[in-house]
């Protein structure tokens, strides 16, 4: 019996969490990532990419620019992001999924938010 | 037969030994001769400033006149001056001469650790009976930006006398490069590997000459403070664990920050953004 209420619960609260994610339109999920993108204590990847909408951007990453022509694969782009050091060991950029700087609901937003670019 | 094997052995041993601080010491220094072939060594000392045109003028606007650093400098030479309960000062000490910084910080056989300045000048108090100074107490600063500023233009002149102080040496250095905390981020991957490039708007100042000019007026403090206290606001930039001022930690990274510098003349106290 308990476990059935567990269940329950459980798809409740799988089934609200889907539901608020649909709620947002692409163009507010973007919005969410470059806020992200421009705070200084969430992602701050303005202090090495220059990028659109940018201000006072740093030089040490590559500019962000032409994203969707170069990650035409969304996950490839959300890796990079998670944890850059899959593609070069020696990288600068902090692993933003794997040291939970950013959570999995924001990395999405961020891949939306550079995948704009 | 056997004597020449063990002989020689020794001897390939305590070369390697002796020449690890002095290999470094070239391996960092050409680094940055590679990446800023148009900048004069000596000019690292000026940190950013030597990196970025616009900011060395509003600095050099805030050096000149009254700097900021200045009223430490005199109270440090009164407080220096003054003799202890028993009669000794601090030239007891640190010889006649307040200009010493070059040579820290020392390798004390005797403790078995890294001494700095700021050590030294605690130790000798506490030799002469008098009570300790907190490391962020004013009197310390002062007395060190006095004798920071009495040693300007003398070459830095750290050593790795022994096997222990080597050790030492090693920590540091291991310290210096390890990367750390959630952003993931050594010392070295801001300055060095990425050292003259721009963090938003702030330029990223070279490793070398880091040591030369401290304690140092900064805006953002609004007083004149420590090396350590640099070091530990670095730590919390990228969210790792900052030490203590004058940890274990700090004074073998200080050790070995300084020996990479060795030769480039003291110019502290000085202004920071
Ligand atoms: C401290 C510097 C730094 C920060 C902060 C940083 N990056 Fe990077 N980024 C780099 C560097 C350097 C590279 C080049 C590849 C490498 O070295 O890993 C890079 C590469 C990338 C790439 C791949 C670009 C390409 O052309 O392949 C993407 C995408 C990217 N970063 C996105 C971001 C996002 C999004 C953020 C913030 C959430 C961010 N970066 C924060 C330094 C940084
Ligand atoms: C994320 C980047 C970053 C990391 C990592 C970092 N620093 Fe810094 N550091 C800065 C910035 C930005 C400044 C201010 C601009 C400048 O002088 O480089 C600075 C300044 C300094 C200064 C003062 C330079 C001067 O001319 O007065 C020292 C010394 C220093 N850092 C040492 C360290 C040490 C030691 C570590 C490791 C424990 C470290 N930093 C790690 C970014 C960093």
């Amino acid at each position: 019996m308990p476990t059935l209420k567990f269940m329950f619960a459980v798809l409740t609260l799988l089934g609200s969490s889907i539901a608020a994610a649909a709620d947002f339109t692409l163009e507010e999920r973007i919005a969410k990532g470059y806020e992200l993108a421009a705070d200084r204590n969430a992602g701050n990847c303005f202090s090495c990419h220059m990028a659109e909408g940018a201000e006072q951007p740093g030089n040490s990453g590559p500019p962000l620019i032409m994203m969707q022509l170069r990650y035409p694969d969304r996950d490839q782009l959300k890796a990079q992001i998670a944890d850059p050091r899959m593609r070069n060991p020696n990288t600068n950029m902090p692993p933003y999924g794997a040291h939970h700087i950013l959570t999995d609901q924001e990395l999405e937003w961020m891949v939306d938010f550079v995948h704009s670019l | 037969m056997k004597h020449a094997v063990t002989l020689a052995l020794f001897t390939t041993l305590s070369l390697s030994v002796w020449a690890g601080p002095e290999e470094d010491r070239t391996a960092f220094v050409q680094f940055f001769e590679k990446r800023f072939p148009s900048i004069a060594l000596e000019e690292h000392v000026n940190g950013a400033y030597a990196l970025d045109e616009d900011k060395r003028k509003q600095w050099e606007a805030l050096e000149s006149g009254f700097p900021p650093y200045e009223d430490a400098v005199f109270d440090g030479e009164a407080l220096w001056d003054e003799s202890f309960a028993n009669g000794a000062s601090y030239s007891d000490c640190f010889g006649d001469s307040p200009a010493v910084k070059q040579h820290y910080p020392l390798w004390d056989a005797e403790r078995g650790g890294v001494v700095t300045l700021e050590l030294a000048i605690n130790n000798c108090r506490e030799s002469n009976g008098e009570k300790l100074l907190d490391y962020t107490d004013y009197a310390m600063v002062a007395l060190s930006a006095y004798v920071a500023f009495e040693s300007r233009g003398e070459p830095i002149a750290i050593e790795v006398p022994d096997q222990a102080a080597l050790a030492a040496y090693e920590e540091g250095k291991a310290f210096y490069y390890q990367r750390r905390g959630q952003l993931n981020f050594a010392c070295s991957s801001c300055h060095l590997e990425m050292a003259g490039n721009k963090l938003r708007s702030e330029r990223l100042s070279a490793a070398l000459g880091h040591v030369t000019h401290w304690p140092t007026y900064r805006s953002k403090w609004d007083e004149v403070g420590p090396l350590h206290k640099r070091f530990m606001e670095c730590n919390d930039q990228v969210k790792a664990k900052a030490f203590e001022l004058q940890s274990e930690e700090y004074r073998n990274l200080e050790y070995f920050l300084s020996y990479m510098s060795n030769g480039l003349p003291l110019n502290g106290p000085t202004t920071r953004k």
